[in-house]
């Protein structure tokens, strides 16, 4: 028997091909049903290749300043051949080449990844088929946000070809440095790239962020009213509201930050005098704090864009794989309004060292640890939904674990850093970097490794291989906890973040051993991923074929569809909802799909 | 040749991998996917509870490892970061327990719950109570640090003691310029277009305000006497850089036309302290914590914390700008024209006189 044979057998063409009949599915042509297609399926595809390129840059980018960091003293032959002589003179990473990478690593992984990626992509396949909608509000919108995206992908991806470098100022680009070319090599040409492909970027998220509200508001199905939503889809709802506010203030910055770099305004730019050059600057009266007021006005709400996504994906599959509903479905609803609220009156902890005003800073203080609150509730109650529930470890409800454990352990260092009297003391240091990697890096990946998982066989008709994925999960669970775990320790010596060496500093340079322990195990995660690569993109054409529509006999409406469901999601009718998305295990029926009319007999909640 | 084959070992370990991963899938369809899962579920259960005890296990081993190595084993140096301190404790008390009893429910109920033929799901959709409990109790912590954290917050804020030395200190590319008032207390005016570094202004002191005259401009290292409270008034002259004084648990940024201040009381001095740590090279660092250009990391600066006595004798030996960019005013010269580096004819001209 032929390996394609044992894969194969059974009788999944049946009910595959019965979604011929559906009449959106007409015949295509390669460049609209691939490329240019207005289907918001092949949209989330594609915003999730895109998204796993990126991942896979700036995963590598991270790999390779960590060499430097983890092994200083060595050189690595490679890195010149690949990065030249100018960059890695001798197989030693510049200080240049190092800080360009670090903030590409920063920019890619918080904007490209984890916002594109993820709600990008999980937005874009989730919102249409779990409300019961045939696509987006506006297709053709949502084509062009997955263009725009791309284009903002191409420019910063050329900024690093340009001679002068990428920008390497940090992700959050604080002028002054950004703003003077004269600042540094990066703050040239690198900078206006980056800042194109950043206004890109905004308009992307932009015409994406009003579609998905728009199709979330109008196009729910008979029934689907906005107390039966998965949380998914309020967690995406969310997501886009925070993103719909909050981009604009940030392409305000930049538009600021633009006329500052080359129109002579003084908005961010007031008493400089640039060694480099040996000049005084004419501009006076500018304030480089209010730059850091609009970008953190983004910066922050950012950070729950990122997040909410994975909370909703999470919650999702947590309750379909323990057979047992999301413990307080409002409360999570609830929660996620209050975080979601709150996340536009935090935004100056991240300036409590700037030297703002201190009653201003101690509101700020109250409100940030105020979000302790709403998150401690999702906490408990995915706690409470794994209680007495029957689970079945799929590698999305593994990575759903996964995500919970890091969500906790990163939450609870963000209580450290959110009251400003510790903050004086931790901030800027490993301390942060541990903190935001474990519950917004980390954390969103698990959510985003978890809807890949999930979702896969309604992406593509075809299973992911499930031991690649358990192996993927372990190694990715313990080496993430190996390499940011003990960064806690070096913050807490006082070890600042973004230093290129650390060996001509009495108080830091104890840690050279942990840093190349650090390394190496970023090293090892870094090449595990490969093994979720090849697995994704093995299992496209080899992947084990569903015979079931409902592989996970889940309750929402996305797996009422044909198994390759057309343009247009349902060959009919679309199906009418009658319930919530979470009867699992009620009336001892281990599921009752959202589409099964309430029973005559059935239990009230 | 090395590195060739570490790529080949690696490419080998994912084939092994693949293919293993291949086989299971072959057997667990020939073996009937039900029961397949059902095995693999339980290896995955069993590993959550091993996860959980090797975690915890590695929780306790890193600090082991690592605690010596971080600030906390040693006094904090100023009265303020003794607040930070003691902050932290409380803060890692309530983070830390809630850190353990979350993580063990989380890898204990997957294990405990893990899916099993026998076992009836509880149908349980919501409970007010548990809901109220879970939100009352963590608000209730979060008061208790909130309160702790403002009252350390407005502390460290407040106005400097009257008594306080005033030191300026500036952040540049890439280095710190320190700015001593002299005996007026009083610093001078300055504006950032007269900077001058040939003739030596790197501060840009404007010279027709005489407070400048005795002011004193060091690269050397931020002097600071034990005991007394210090005030520093921070700026930068180009981007931003961070004042961060990990050991004196306090950091602020230095920002180009807005001044920000910082006071604390220093308790230990260099040498006390290279005692208390017991390494003989240790020294106040202080380091340039946010990210200012490609020489960031090596914007390194030296707090020298000292007693009174040797602080005014360090004082002494230092010359205000005004006087080493006026060479001709400085008293020094005045009463001994005939300095090493004048010319013997200068020396002859004046032996001439009568």
């Amino acid at each position: 028997m032929s390996n394609e044979a044992v894969l194969h057998t059974g009788t999944g063409e049946v009910i595959h091909d019965t979604h011929h009949d559906g009449h959106h599915d007409h015949h295509q042509s390669f460049i609209s049903k691939y490329v240019f297609s207005q289907d918001h399926k092949m949209i989330a595809k594609q915003f999730l290749i895109t998204g796993m390129v990126w991942a896979v840059l700036g995963g590598l980018m991270s790999v390779l300043f960590r060499l430097q960091l983890g092994y200083p003293d060595q050189s690595f032959p490679i890195l010149e051949t690949v990065l030249g002589k100018h960059w890695a003179p001798g197989g030693h990473i510049s200080p240049e080449a190092y800080y360009a990478l670090v903030t590409t690593h920063g920019t890619v992984l918080v904007f490209f990844v984890l916002t594109a990626g993820l709600s990008g992509t999980f937005a874009n396949f989730l919102i249409p088929l779990q409300v019961g909608a045939r696509d987006m509000a506006s297709p053709f919108l949502n084509m062009l946000s997955y263009w725009f995206f791309f284009a903002a992908s191409v420019v910063m991806l050329s900024s690093i070809f340009v001679q002068t470098g990428p920008f390497s100022g940090g992700w959050t680009a604080y002028p002054p440095l950004s703003a003077l070319r004269d600042a540094s090599p990066g703050s040239k040409t690198g900078m206006d790239l980056w800042l194109i492909a950043m206004a890109l970027f905004v308009v992307s998220s932009l015409l994406g962020g009003l579609n998905y509200i728009s199709t979330i508001l109008n196009m729910r199905t008979k029934g689907m009213s906005m107390t039966r939503l998965p949380l998914t889809i309020w967690a995406l709802f969310f997501t886009a509201i925070l993103g719909v506010l909050s981009f604009p203030v940030l392409l305000s910055g930049f538009i600021l930050l633009i006329f500052d770099r080359n129109f002579g305004t003084s908005f961010y730019l007031s008493d400089i005098f640039l060694t480099s050059t040996n000049k005084a600057l004419p501009n006076e009266g500018g304030s480089a704090i209010l730059y850091q007021h609009l970008f953190w006005f983004l910066g922050h709400p950012e950070v729950y864009i990122i997040i909410l996504p994975s909370m909703g994906l999470v919650s999702e599959i947590m309750s379909t794989n323990a057979r047992k509903p999301i413990f307080g479905y409002i409360a999570m609803v609830g929660s996620l309004f209050a975080i979601a609220v709150l996340a536009f009156l935090v935004w100056a902890h991240h300036m409590f060292v700037t030297g703002l005003n201190p009653f201003l800073g101690s509101v700020f203080v109250l409100l940030t640890l105020l979000i302790a609150v709403p998150s401690a509730i999702k906490v408990f109650n995915w706690l409470t939904t794994l209680w007495r529930g029957n689970i079945r470890f799929t590698p999305g409800m593994l990575f759903s674990i996964g995500f919970v454990s890091m969500f906790i352990s990163g939450g609870l260092t963000g209580i450290w850093l959110g009251n400003s009297a510790l903050d004086v003391h931790l901030h800027d240091t490993y301390f942060i970097i541990a903190h935001f990697h474990i519950v917004m890096g980390v954390a969103s990946m698990f959510g985003m490794f978890a809807g890949i998982y999930h979702w896969y066989p309604k992406m593509y008709g075809r299973y992911m291989n499930n031991t690649l994925g358990y192996v993927h999960f372990w190694i990715t669970i313990a080496g993430a906890y190996l390499i940011f775990w003990p960064m806690h320790y070096e913050g807490l010596a006082g070890m600042p973040r973004r230093y290129y060496d650390y060996s001509i500093w009495e108080s830091f340079k104890q840690f050279i051993d942990l840093n190349r322990f650090i390394s190496t195990v970023a090293l090892i995660v870094f090449a595990a991923q490969f093994l979720f690569l090849f697995n994704f993109f093995y299992s496209i054409w080899k992947g084990r074929k569903l015979r079931t529509p409902n592989p996970w006999d889940s309750n929402t409406l996305e797996w009422t569809t044909p198994i390759h469901a057309g343009h247009g999601n349902w060959p009919g009718e679309i199906p009418e909802v009658h319930r919530w998305a979470y009867d699992y295990g009620k009336d001892g029926k281990d599921f009752i799909p959202q589409n099964v009319p309430v029973g005559a007999d059935e239990s009230q909640h | 040749m090395s590195t060739f084959l570490t790529i080949a070992v690696i490419v080998l370990f994912f084939v092994v991998i693949f293919q293993i991963a291949k086989a299971s899938e072959y057997v667990a369809i020939l073996k009937g996917e039900d029961n397949s899962r059902r095995q693999n579920n339980k290896i995955n259960g069993f590993m959550m509870v091993v996860f959980l005890l090797l975690g915890l296990i590695g929780v306790w081993y890193c600090n082991d490892l690592y605690y010596d190595k971080t600030l906390l084993p040693h006094p904090a140096a100023s009265d303020h970061g003794e607040k930070v301190d003691s902050m932290l404790w409380i803060t890692l008390w309530i983070t830390g327990i809630t850190f353990i009893i979350t993580q063990v429910l989380l890898f204990w109920f997957s294990f405990r719950y893990q899916e099993s033929k026998t076992r009836k799901v509880y149908f349980l959709a919501h409970n007010n109570k548990l809901e109220l409990l879970w939100t009352v109790v963590p608000a209730i912590a979060l008061t208790v640090l909130v309160v702790i954290g403002l009252k350390n917050w407005f502390k460290f804020t407040s106005e400097a003691p009257a008594n306080s030395q005033v030191v300026e200190v500036t952040g540049k590319q890439f280095n710190w310029i320190y700015r001593y008032p002299g005996k007026d207390g009083v610093l001078g005016k300055r504006y950032y277009k007269e900077i001058n570094d040939e003739k030596g202004n790197t501060l840009g002191q404007l010279w027709d305000d005489k407070n400048n005259f005795d002011d004193v401009v060091s690269t050397e290292a931020l002097y600071i006497v034990k005991g007394r409270p210090v005030k520093l008034i921070i700026g930068s002259r180009d981007v931003i850089h961070d004042v961060g004084l990990s050991h004196f648990r306090l950091k602020i940024d230095a920002v180009p036309g807005i001044p920000t201040t910082m006071w604390f009381t220093p308790k230990y001095t260099t040498k006390e302290m290279q005692e208390i740590t017991g390494n003989p090279n240790f020294q106040y660092e202080l380091s340039c914590d946010q990210m200012c250009g490609n020489s960031h990391y090596s914007m390194r600066g030296i707090v020298k914390v000292v007693t009174q006595p040797e602080y005014d004798e360090w004082m002494v030996k230092q010359k205000p700008t005004y006087l080493s960019t006026h060479p001709e005013l400085d008293p020094a010269n005045q009463n001994k024209p005939a300095s090493a580096d004048t010319t013997k004819g200068a020396t002859a001209k004046l032996e001439a006189r009568p």
